[in-house]
């Protein structure tokens, strides 16, 4: 269902709308966290979050009120919030836009989650190349410290808060959130075995909270409005997927972008109503629904739920593009929500073209911790050269499965699903496409045949 | 000469030291400081993080070989990434990267002969509802069209 709000983004596009007095202005900046820090205790903002229904908007999901409910005082360590703004996910570029255009949302959800926690300190975590987001957070911090916000007394309560914007120095496995935790900790970011898991032993050995800079910044929002009502503005609340977030859509599509909207838009219309159709209204031909670990799907599938249990049972029959974009509503459709970014390909565009760039990119980006993740995303992509040069046999083709499911299950962290699943899903899904560059008859191998301005090849 | 940090440099350094329980947590951040200072790291500035930090060099040499953003040579006056994963690549990202090799005159991954230019292809860099875009030093440059790479380049060959 489309229905578009403008809780995060009332400021997005107003002449300095990242300053303080926008958000003052358009979205009562700060009176939230003033209300809940004077008025709640610690645990009763954590049970108020649950009611939210917020799940993590990272890529997996999780409830972000039962993750904050982890939390247990140490007697001897300090508490940790980190904000996680990596954003590397191929087709992912949301977080981006609250960093550079609603900064104090991020610094104002810093404040509740912190005291929610128990926490002093917020570290949040940008990939070093977004200066101006950085820069835009350093500001805010700087404008919320004048102000007392930030400070040793927030609106005279007795609980010091404080925001730090640290940064990595490029790569992707920095998104994870342990990978992340060693990074800010001055090491190599090398994801950690779990258990522990940041609760018990997060940022240097303290217990720990990671969010996702988005899930962070709705909470003001949540609170302001109350939490079962924010849950409520969304068409799944009964699914337990709450309140709105931002949706984007990229690639072949006429108005690329970001927009905020109740949960439960459907991919028809984040591709059709907001990103204004096909490039050339050509028909569709797949779409990569929340960045590239998330499976692939194919313009024409169709819901398969018979069972009345599940989450999808309602859509059984229908359009994967008319299920509203939930968590539990994608994972059952074999793919997953992830990021919540849409990647949109027109008729004409080669998968096994789209296979060979992501492989790729999964190749450059492990760790190289583990040997399957290492190994496999090499074995993965070298294949996947050979198809496109036209070498592959059908032997290696096939290996292509065994090589993917032997790095399922057995890596120290997701990076080696978010490798196989996109590639399992794709072999699945174009198995005559890959088939045929195997018997000779290779595809274009075209992925722009659009009319860009860098013409058109097809 | 040993490496050292010019004196605006080490206040920030002092600055940063505050923000965190550990020393070691300011090893990214100083690693970013000495390369805006000398371009690239080299073994003089790992001697140098490895004292400040009272870190042995061969933890500050890991995490300078594992992130992307540390040069471990010299590169070019200006940096020039081209995003080519598949979101932009969708929208014409291998054309302008060839576009940019062919005016440069040289492939990704090299720095033109004047020493001004090193062009290399960047991962995702979450500009995919821009695309296709570059970062040119700490700039990102969205919606490129032909025209306004030319515009661009010149600018910073000029
Ligand atoms: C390879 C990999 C990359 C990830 N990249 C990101 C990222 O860039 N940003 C992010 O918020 N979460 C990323 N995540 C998810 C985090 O590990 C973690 O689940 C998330 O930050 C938790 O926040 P949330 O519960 O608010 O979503 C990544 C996970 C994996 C396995
Ligand atoms: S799965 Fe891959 S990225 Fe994750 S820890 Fe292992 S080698 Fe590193
Ligand atoms: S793919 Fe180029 S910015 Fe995301």
């Amino acid at each position: 269902m489309l229905k578009q709000t403008n809780y995060l983004t009332k400021v997005y596009g107003l002449p300095e709308g990242w300053k303080l007095a926008a958000y003052e202005r358009e979205c009562d900046g700060y009176q939230t966290a003033k209300k809940v820090l004077t008025t709640m205790s610690q645990a009763d903002v954590v049970n108020e979050a649950k009611k939210a229904n917020i799940r993590g908007r990272g890529g997996a999901g999780f409830p972000m009120g039962v993750k904050w409910s982890f939390m247990k005082p140490h007697p001897t360590k300090p508490a940790y919030l980190v904000i996680n703004a990596d954003e590397g996910e191929p087709g992912t570029h949301k977080d981006r836009t609250i960093m550079e255009l609603n900064p104090h949302s991020v610094i104002e959800g810093c404040m509740i989650g912190c005291y929610a926690i128990g926490a002093h300190v917020a570290y949040v975590y940008v990939r070093d190349e977004l200066h101006l987001s950085k820069a835009r957070l350093w500001d805010a911090i700087k404008e919320a410290k004048a102000k007392g916000y930030l400070g040793k007394n927030p609106f005279g309560k007795d609980y010091a808060l404080d925001v730090v914007v640290h940064t990595g120095a490029g790569a992707y496995i920095c998104g994870e959130e342990t990978s992340l935790l060693n990074s800010l900790e001055g090491k190599r970011g090398e994801p950690r075995l779990k258990p522990p898991f940041p609760a018990q032993s997060g940022a240097f050995a303290c217990p720990t909270t990671v969010n996702n800079l988005e899930t962070i910044a709705a909470v003001p929002s949540a609170f302001k409005l109350g939490c079962e009502e924010f849950s409520k503005l969304s068409s799944i609340h009964h699914l337990n997927d709450g309140g709105v977030r931002l949706f984007g859509v990229n690639g072949h599509v006429k108005k690329p972008g970001v927009w905020e909207c109740a949960v439960g838009l459907t991919l028809r219309e984040l591709i059709y109503d907001l990103g204004g159709g096909i490039l050339g209204d050509k028909p569709l031909h797949s779409i990569i629904p929340g960045g590239s670990s998330t499976p692939v799907l194919k313009a024409d599938d169709v819901v398969h739920a018979p069972d009345e249990k599940s989450p999808l049972h309602a859509w059984h029959g229908k359009s994967v593009l008319d299920v509203p974009l939930g968590v539990d509503t994608f994972r059952n459709m074999g793919t997953m929500l992830g990021t919540c970014c849409a990647t949109v390909m027109a008729e004409g565009t080669d998968p096994v073209a789209c296979f060979h760039n992501l492989m790729q990119f999964y190749r450059l980006e492990s760790c190289g911790q583990c040997t399957p993740c290492r190994e496999g995303s090499g074995w993965l992509f070298r294949i996947a050269e050979k198809l496109m040069e036209g070498t592959c046999s059908m032997e290696e083709l096939n290996t292509l499965h065994e090589v993917a499911n032997g790095i399922m299950g057995n890596t120290i962290c997701a990076f080696g699903e978010g490798t196989a699943m996109p590639a399992l899903g794709y072999l699945k899904k174009f198995r005559k496409e890959f088939e045929a560059y195997v018997k000779g008859q290779r595809g274009t191998g075209v992925l722009n045949q659009m009319e860009t301005s860098w013409g058109g090849r097809a | 000469m040993p490496f050292a940090l010019t004196p605006e440099r080490d206040r920030e350094l002092t600055d940063i030291l505050t923000r965190y329980p550990t020393k070691m947590a300011a090893c990214i951040p100083l690693l970013h400081l000495c390369q805006e200072q000398n371009g690239f790291i080299d073994d003089d500035v790992v001697t140098f993080v490895s004292h400040r930090l009272d870190l042995p060099p061969a933890h500050v040499k890991g995490v300078v070989t594992f992130y992307t953003l540390f040069n471990q040579h010299k590169v070019g006056k200006h940096q020039v990434w081209v995003c080519r994963t598949l979101p932009c690549a969708l929208r014409g990202a291998n054309d302008m990267l060839h576009y940019c090799e062919k005016k440069l005159g040289i492939k990704a991954g090299e720095t033109t002969a004047d020493g001004k230019i090193t062009l290399r292809t960047a991962e995702c860099l979450a500009s995919c509802g821009s695309a296709p875009m570059m970062q040119v030093d700490k700039d990102y440059h969205e919606n490129l069209t032909p025209a306004a790479v030319d515009e661009i380049l010149e600018k910073l060959r000029s």
